[in-house]
């Protein structure tokens, strides 16, 4: 019992005892590598107004390393400027500038390796290869920061918050420009992505792969390459997020591939050559998203099943629904589309004949991209109503049975 | 030149004809941005609009009153006044009032509920189809002295180039599908200001969507600053050319 | 005046002009007569310039016709039908001619607008006015500016005596102007007194261009309807006269 009363105390002693340690230029405290030789576990290292360049600094204990003013981790290109493999480091107010690349090592601007309860928050991150990586982690904290990159090209360039094998991390608010994914997520689980801003990377605003039980909401992805990927995953909750502008020949607003039991709600996509795209998916529930001014709001693979859309608004798409095949496994059910012509005469809101989302010329085009020429002519709208009333090539089951008369608040 | 045309335009807008169609378009217009929920289907309505109806009444009104002016015509020609000048300014009056009318009935409620890029381009492809319709009726009005076979034609004409054309061109498509055609959808596009001017338009309403195409050869052509150029061009030549050949028709004509 | 020269024209199968040799001259009144379809208004529209003869040259004033429309600026026209376009006032078609032609500075001869009234009705739209109406505004167009040179292809069908009265005043007044005037009618009787020369047109051919005088001699009619009307009936079944005729023509015309 004393025992314990006497750790305790210690542990009481050794707290207060923490020390808060200052970097400055011109002192002889210079660098954080300095810094970190004198600190121990539990100090606060503040480094004040200055350049630095220091090459690479690791830190090994558990510090918070706050900037005081403008401080600047300079990297030379050559560098990769701070290697975290402590538990409970803290990253404050830092801006880190032109870190160095190597394909071998995955350089970064800051590397986080085997700990866990990292926190980096409101830094800076200009011209790295990788901006933040973070491997084989637990409890890492992402928060505030602005990462902003020049592209080169994909192989050249590497990703802005990448995540490997971690868990329960948090991804906050973070800004994103100018990697090759925004955010790249691997064997990540239970994590949450939540209010942050990708825009113009060169591939992915927003990559899963192998990442079961993560959500993410309240993103904007916009104007990325292709878009954002969810590849072989499940459990994976997507709320509120905005998809837009993510345009060419293979972009999408959302690729879902070999996704399972995932929901996605309350999406806005807008203006995307595709808003989803989806093949080898299955038991995905789509509901209350607003599908606008897209090329084709959603492309169904043949290899999709039992995905549910219902209660979406369907709005100035030149496509609402592209498939490769006839099979029907999917449901459609309550959505607003805003092609649909027909009737309502219970006036319970509800059309009183169906709709089929899958225009003949869309298939058309499928087969013969050259067609699109002649799109939206008198000629090919006759085509298209004259499939709508005997339907042929299209998918005759693919039908909204109940399609909203209007569209819903969203 | 422009003085008689003045006194042509007068009475082309006071006409009861060109005030009903300044007003259907403009309740039209009106009412699809009033009652339709969003402005894309609106905006849908009235590229159907644009795309089919505009060219017929163009082309039918600018027939009709030409075989109408005919005495006006002979009086006018024999004042000292040139062949070229008459035809000029006939043409002249029957496309501004034509393109005026088209800029009221649509052209404020889109200016009102649609002022952007699509918008604009609607306006544009409207007023272009009006003239270059016009244009066409003169040609096919100068060439037949029957009134009955120049509406014919015209309605011929209007049938092929918002029908019929773009069939021979899916079947086109459709039996060289093995080739790259791509590269050849601009002359087959230019052929048909009417499909022209729908290129135009959907190169706004539907960005999303073409980016999609593998070659991107829409945006990278039409979208380009050379393709509008492009568009623009073809589409004044549309305009020229039949009204060219209307006066050198005229000229040698026996009124 | 005019000097018309082996004019030829075809319209298609119909021969409607066949060599027409023929010398107006001012201080003229011709009575341009004929059956339908013998090519009287043709003619008129040869000189005109409004149809372009195959062959053949026709000199007004010595400025061949139908090159540079300056020449019609001597002639005044009335046409057998006046129409003009609907909702143009009648104030407005004068203002518009005058405006048209303001780089001549003609002492404009308003006559005929006072003494048909027309200016009671300057504020009425064209579509509202009578055939008959219409005719006195064509009249008053004809005269407007002072021309040496009238035409009038039926003057006085379809007006009532009274205007009709107004109008071989208006005729008889400028005749004293030494002006040459060209008539064509059927309906002979009305202007009998007007008329100092008689041409006969049938299919396409000019039989005679005779003055009054010798007409009357040779027929033995005091009347020029009844001469002409025995012209027509072919009372002269030799062959002879007209033989004499066409001599006696081309002997005006070698003057």
């Amino acid at each position: 019992m004393r025992l314990l009363l006497l750790i305790l105390l210690s542990t009481f002693w050794l707290q207060s005892l923490s020390r808060n340690i200052t970097v400055a230029p011109n002192s002889s405290v210079n660098t954080l590598t300095k810094g970190l030789s004198i600190a121990s576990n539990g100090d606060t290292i503040t480094v004040k107004s200055g350049t630095y360049k220091d090459g690479n600094t690791v830190v090994t204990k558990s510090v918070t390393i706050i900037g005081e003013g403008n401080v600047i981790f300079d990297g030379e290109d050559k560098y990769e400027i701070l290697t975290i493999s402590a538990s409970g480091v803290v990253i404050k107010n830092i801006t880190f500038n032109s870190a160095g690349y190597s394909a071998l090592k995955d350089f970064a601007a800051i590397k986080i390796i085997d700990a866990s309860k990292v926190i980096i928050e409101s830094n800076r991150i200009n011209n790295a290869y990788f901006a933040i990586h973070v491997s084989n982690s637990s409890s890492v904290t992402i928060r505030n920061n602005t990462l902003f990159g020049t592209p080169k090209s994909e192989q050249l360039t590497g990703n802005g918050i990448h995540l490997w094998k971690c868990n329960n991390a948090l991804i906050e608010n973070n800004r994103c420009t100018g990697y090759r994914d925004g955010i790249y997520f691997e064997f990540v689980g239970n994590s949450v992505i939540r209010n942050n801003w990708s825009e113009k990377n060169l591939r992915y605003g927003l990559h899963f792969m192998f990442s079961n039980d993560d959500s993410y909401f309240g993103n904007t992805f916009k104007n990325n390459g292709a878009g954002v990927a969810v590849m072989y995953s499940k459990r994976v909750k997507m709320e509120n997020n905005h998809f837009q502008e993510n345009w060419g020949p293979s972009a999408y607003g959302l690729l879902l591939k070999d996704i399972a039991d995932s929901h996605i709600n309350g999406n806005t996509f807008l203006k995307n050559t595709v808003g989803i795209h989806m093949e080898g998916s299955s038991r995905i529930d789509i509901q209350k998203n607003i599908f606008k001014s897209n090329g084709w709001a959603v492309k169904i693979q043949a290899s999709c099943d039992d995905n549910n859309f219902h209660q979406n608004n369907f709005i100035g798409n030149s496509f609402d629904v592209g498939t490769n095949g006839t099979m029907v496994l999917n449901k459609f059910d309550n959505n607003y589309w805003d092609k649909y012509e027909g009737y309502d005469l219970n006036k319970d809101g509800i059309g009183d004949v169906p709709y089929h989302p899958v225009s003949l010329y869309s298939m058309i085009i499928e087969q013969n991209p050259s067609t699109l020429m002649l799109f939206r002519s008198f000629t090919v709208q006759l085509l298209d109503k004259a499939e709508k009333m005997i339907p042929g090539a299209t998918p005759e089951n693919l039908i909204d049975n109940k399609p909203l008369m209007k569209s819903l608040k969203l | 030149m422009l003085k008689l045309s003045r006194y042509v335009l007068y009475d082309i807008v006071r006409s009861k004809i060109i005030i009903a169609y300044t007003l259907f378009l403009f309740l039209v217009s009106f009412s699809l941005f009033q009652l339709e929920e969003n402005e894309s289907k609106a905006i849908l309505s009235l590229l159907n609009i644009i795309l089919i109806v505009l060219p017929l009444v163009s082309i039918v009104f600018s027939t009709i009153h030409y075989y109408n002016s005919y005495e006006f015509i002979e009086l006018m020609l024999s004042q000292p006044l040139s062949r070229k000048r008459i035809l000029l300014s006939e043409f002249f009056g029957v496309a501004m009032s034509l393109s005026g009318a088209f800029f009221v009935g649509v052209g404020i409620p889109v200016l009102i509920f649609s002022f952007n890029s699509v918008g604009l381009s609607l306006l544009f492809t409207g007023v272009m189809l009006t003239i270059i319709f016009a244009s066409l009726a003169f040609l096919a009005s100068v060439l037949s002295r029957d009134k009955a076979k120049g509406i014919g034609v015209t309605l011929l004409l209007w049938f092929y180039f918002t029908l019929i054309y773009d069939g021979l061109v899916l079947m086109i498509l459709f039996s060289f599908s093995d080739y790259p055609l791509e590269k050849i959808i601009p002359v087959l596009s230019a052929l048909n200001p009417v499909d022209l001017g729908r290129i135009f338009i959907m190169l706004k309403m539907d960005v999303s969507a073409l980016m999609g195409v593998t070659s991107a050869m829409y945006q990278d052509f039409f979208g380009s600053f050379i393709g509008v150029l492009f568009t623009v061009g073809v589409m004044a030549l549309w305009a020229i050319i039949p009204l060219r050949f209307a006066l050198l028709v005229f000229n040698k004509k026996d009124i | 005046m005019i000097q018309i020269e082996r004019i030829s024209k075809r319209f298609k199968k119909l021969q409607v002009l066949d060599n027409i040799n023929v010398l107006f001259e001012k201080g003229q009144v011709v009575s341009l007569i004929g059956p339908n379809g013998s090519g009287k208004t043709t003619l008129i529209k040869s000189i005109l310039g409004l149809v372009k003869p195959d062959s053949g040259t026709i000199l007004v004033n010595n400025i061949l016709a139908g090159k540079s429309p300056d020449y019609r600026s001597q002639i005044g026209y009335m046409p057998q039908i006046g129409r003009y376009p609907d909702n143009m006032k009648v104030g407005h078609l004068f203002s518009m001619l005058e405006n048209l032609r303001a780089e001549k500075k003609h002492s404009l001869d308003k006559d005929l607008i006072q003494s048909f009234k027309l200016e009671d009705i300057y504020q009425k739209p064209m579509r509202t006015l009578s055939g008959g109406t219409r005719q006195k505004v064509s009249a008053a167009v004809a005269f407007m500016f002072s021309p040496d040179i009238l035409i009038l292809d039926e003057p006085t069908a379809g007006l009532d005596p009274l205007s009709s009265e107004i109008l071989k005043e208006k005729i008889r007044k400028e005749k004293t102007k030494e002006k040459l005037i060209l008539i064509t009618s059927h309906i002979l009787s009305d202007l009998d007194e007007l008329t100092t020369h008689v041409t006969y047109l049938q299919e396409g051919k000019l039989l005679f261009m005779k003055d009054i005088a010798t007409l009357q001699e040779d027929t033995g009619e005091i009347k020029l309807g009844k001469a002409i009307a025995r012209v027509m009936r072919g009372e002269h079944t030799d062959g002879s006269w007209i033989d004499k005729i066409f001599n006696t023509s081309s002997n005006e015309e070698k003057r």
